[in-house]
């Protein structure tokens, strides 16, 4: 299985998390994120999400690899979501695992922080009243230069 | 001229009404080619907010389109 996946099926969280088992590993820090039934006050439905996939794996790819490099991880993986979700599902997973606590947390953090920075997904919200809106969003950081 | 094909995401899909497109450009770099699109069909977008793919790599904008090329105009993205 790849480190960094997009699927427009549910994640397998159970699944993920058998994947960061690791003897050497004192800590595992996993980050879900998860479709909430709000948004700035509005009653949200449900969401959907698009994603170019091939640069959306890549990227998510280039992430871990970068997390890697940085702190010493017996295990770094995430997987984002696509497609209609229900409230409380997961929309994207994060995953660390580490000697010690401190770098499974921060490199969660951090994986996580550049995933919405730069990998290539776009969320809709449909609301209670029947309208529907993409996130603002945030320019996407290129690593191409300018 | 290239024959291209653009695929389109999210606001820029609803705008085009469109998943993807082949066509053929006149445009010789990725800015060349989103301002015909945006142009011929009223993409609301502005250049600073979106990132330019060509072949699944994201790219400067003056960067030249060939025959056979994938472009994708990426807008500001909303993963988590």
């Amino acid at each position: 299985m790849d480190d960094f996946q997009v699927t427009d099926q549910p994640i397998d969280l159970a699944a993920w998390r058998r994947r960061l088992d690791h003897t050497q590993a004192g800590g595992l820090v996993i980050f879900e994120g998860v479709a909430r039934d709000h948004h700035q006050g509005r009653a949200v439905r449900h969401l959907d999400y698009q994603g170019y996939a091939p640069l959306a794996v890549r990227t998510g790819r280039e992430i871990l690899a970068s997390a890697r490099a940085r702190w010493p991880l017996l295990a770094a993986l995430g997987c984002h979501r696509i497609g209609h979700l229900d409230i409380g599902e997961a929309a994207v997973w994060i995953g660390t695992a580490a000697a010690h606590r401190a770098e499974a947390f921060a490199a969660c953090a951090w994986i996580m922080d550049e995933v919405k920075a730069r990998v290539p997904v776009w969320k809709q919200e449909t609301f209670a009243d029947g309208t529907v809106a993409w996130s603002q969003g945030t320019v996407m950081r290129s690593e191409a230069p300018q | 001229m290239p024959d291209i094909t653009v695929l389109y995401f999210a606001h820029l899909r609803d705008q085009r009404g469109l998943d993807s497109e082949h066509l053929s450009t006149s445009a010789a770099t990725a800015r060349d080619l989103y301002r015909e699109l945006a142009q011929r069909h009223g993409l609301s977008l502005p250049e600073r907010t979106l990132i330019a793919a060509i072949n699944e790599v994201m790219v400067r904008w003056d960067s030249p389109i060939a025959d056979g090329d994938t472009v994708v105009f990426l807008p500001p993205v909303s993963g988590g």
